[in-house]
């Protein structure tokens, strides 16, 4: 009786397995269902069939963890093209956390494949790990209360009376330092965006600043409370981190991205997600091939 | 571990600011945790369930959880801790008299943290004192204030001191922080800046910052010791 159980339990399995095999056909997934060159990341990945990918979990419209218990937003979206590309089912991604500090860290160790965490492109980082992409330029502002008339940019710092707030060890962190006057009675650094909205809220600062992007999610969730503070003032190229030495798996991302670019699934990908915020995504950016 | 050597002043920095609010710190919470202590062992009732209420609340609580009180409890109630621009020290301690507020609502959270710690050690070194010395300084028609001043606490001071300093040297560990509740600059701010913004490797930077912290616990708990070692002679 038992072994016929486990006869039925195993014939099931079988079943549910090539059901899903064939389901995988279709989708282009599955174990060898590209070819890639041996011995490449992508052959590895694909031959595992899961992938470990890096992203925020606290990043409006880019990563943001919800009820869903999956993160969600622009940048998951960019990853799950590349992910399709490897062959490899949405479903068999493993999200890993990755908050600024840590992005560079978690690839150099191999703790993930990828990471896509608006990560800005930059020549200091391009000394451990290497960048595809872009595949999206962001650019630093300012938010402030709505009522507040003296702050039109950047500059307005510049006479030291007034408060900002922005995230430890970001680069627009350390963009707004060249613009102010002293930074031990004019900069507050927080780990999160949250606090810095709730200090500005509070009137213990006067702006918010990092990328208009985030700062546009906190505008469209509380229009009566903010406004931005002039145009753009930096360009931020956000790009996928990938291990340094590793440019066949930077070309395939490159060329994935490209691909994307032209076929309209990275439009869709913003409109779904950042693009619902009101922001606009402007043209596609040129991939950078380093 | 160039990033020692190419950030020092950024290290140097942190250690000051550090050493800054660890200073204010220690001196808030060793007075402040010497009323409780007062208050706890008073022969008032009410004054005493007024000092264990403070220690049960702030004993217990997690200093993350004070600190989110403090840094965003305080602004909700429209206060910006202004009471701790003193004149004077402001000129000393700059960071008390700016604007911003995150410097002087760490330095609360620490203070009332701390002084819970602070009163019990103090707590414990009275109670050690045996009960005939009081005794006998009331029988002698001293007062509470002068059986305290001139019997009690003198030799409880001996009882009471290591412990302290422990509570001081854990004090100056968990001032760490407030460099995430808006501190800008302080030794472990400093590290979460340099690996990320400025991308250096962890473990270096890592390195610097413990050294940071050891240069004020070790000779504070090496002080500890001669104390320990000159004060047992008179027993």
């Amino acid at each position: 009786m038992r072994y016929k159980r486990v006869a039925a339990v195993a014939a099931a399995a079988t079943l549910a397995l090539g059901l899903a095999a064939c389901g995988g056909d279709d989708e282009g997934t599955g174990a060898g269902s590209k070819d890639f060159a041996a011995g490449s990341t992508m052959e590895r990945l694909n031959k595992a069939q899961k992938i470990k990918i890096g992203t925020k979990f606290d990043q409006p419209g880019f990563g943001q963890k919800g009820l869903s218990g999956k993160p969600e937003g622009f940048d998951v979206e960019v990853a799950k093209l590349i992910v399709k590309e490897l062959g490899i089912p949405e479903d068999k991604i493993e999200y890993v956390e990755t908050p600024s500090k840590v992005r560079e860290d978690v690839i150099v160790n191999g703790t993930v494949d990828l990471v896509a965490a608006t990560y800005t492109i930059n020549d200091k980082r391009k000394e451990r790990i290497a960048f595809a992409g872009p595949y999206y330029e962001a650019g630093q502002n300012i938010m402030v209360r709505k009522d507040e008339a003296a702050i039109t940019g950047p500059d307005s710092f510049k006479d030291g009376t007034k408060k900002v707030c922005s995230v430890t060890g970001s680069t627009p962190a350390e963009e707004i330092k060249k613009y102010v006057k002293d930074v031990a009675t004019q900069l507050v650094l927080f780990d999160t965006y949250d606090k810095c909205r709730d200090a500005l809220k509070g009137k213990q600062v006067d702006a918010v600043t990092t990328d208009n992007v985030i700062l546009l999610g906190y505008i469209a969730k509380d229009e009566a409370s903010f406004k931005m503070a002039g145009d753009n003032f930096t360009k931020e190229p956000y790009g996928i981190g990938v291990k340094k030495e590793d440019t066949d798996f930077r070309n395939f991302i490159n060329d994935t991205l490209d691909k994307a670019f032209q076929d309209g699934s990275w439009k869709k990908a913003w409109d779904d997600t950042a693009g619902k915020f009101g922001a606009t995504l402007g043209d596609a950016p040129t991939i950078n091939r380093y | 571990m160039n990033v020692l050597i190419d950030k020092f002043d950024v290290f140097a920095g942190g250690f000051w600011l550090t050493l800054q609010i660890c200073v204010l710190a220690a001196i808030g919470a060793l007075i402040l945790g010497a009323v409780v202590a007062v208050l706890r062992i008073s022969p008032v009732p009410p004054l005493r369930a007024v000092g264990t209420t403070y220690v049960n609340i702030f004993r217990n609580m997690p200093l993350t959880v004070v600190l989110f009180f403090a840094a965003f409890g305080l602004p909700a109630l429209g206060s910006n801790a202004d009471f701790l621009r003193i004149p004077g020290l402001d000129a000393i301690f700059s960071r008390l008299g700016t604007d911003l507020p995150y410097f002087r609502f760490g330095l609360i959270a620490l203070v009332l943290y701390t002084a819970a710690f602070v009163c019990e050690a103090l707590r414990s070194g009275v109670n050690a004192v045996p009960a005939g010395q009081a005794e006998a300084a009331r029988s002698l028609g001293l007062t509470f204030g002068q059986n305290l001043r001139y019997v009690v606490l003198p030799q409880s001071w001996k009882a009471s001191v290591v412990p302290l300093g422990s509570v001081i040297i854990a004090m100056i560990k968990n001032s760490a922080l407030v460099g995430f509740f808006g501190v800008v600059g302080d030794l472990s701010q400093t590290a979460d800046q340099l690996t990320s913004a400025g991308g250096y490797a962890f473990i270096p930077v890592a390195i610097g910052i413990s050294v940071g912290y050891l240069i004020m616990t070790v000779p504070l708990g090496a002080l500890l010791d001669r104390i320990e070692k000159r004060q047992a002679v008179a027993r």
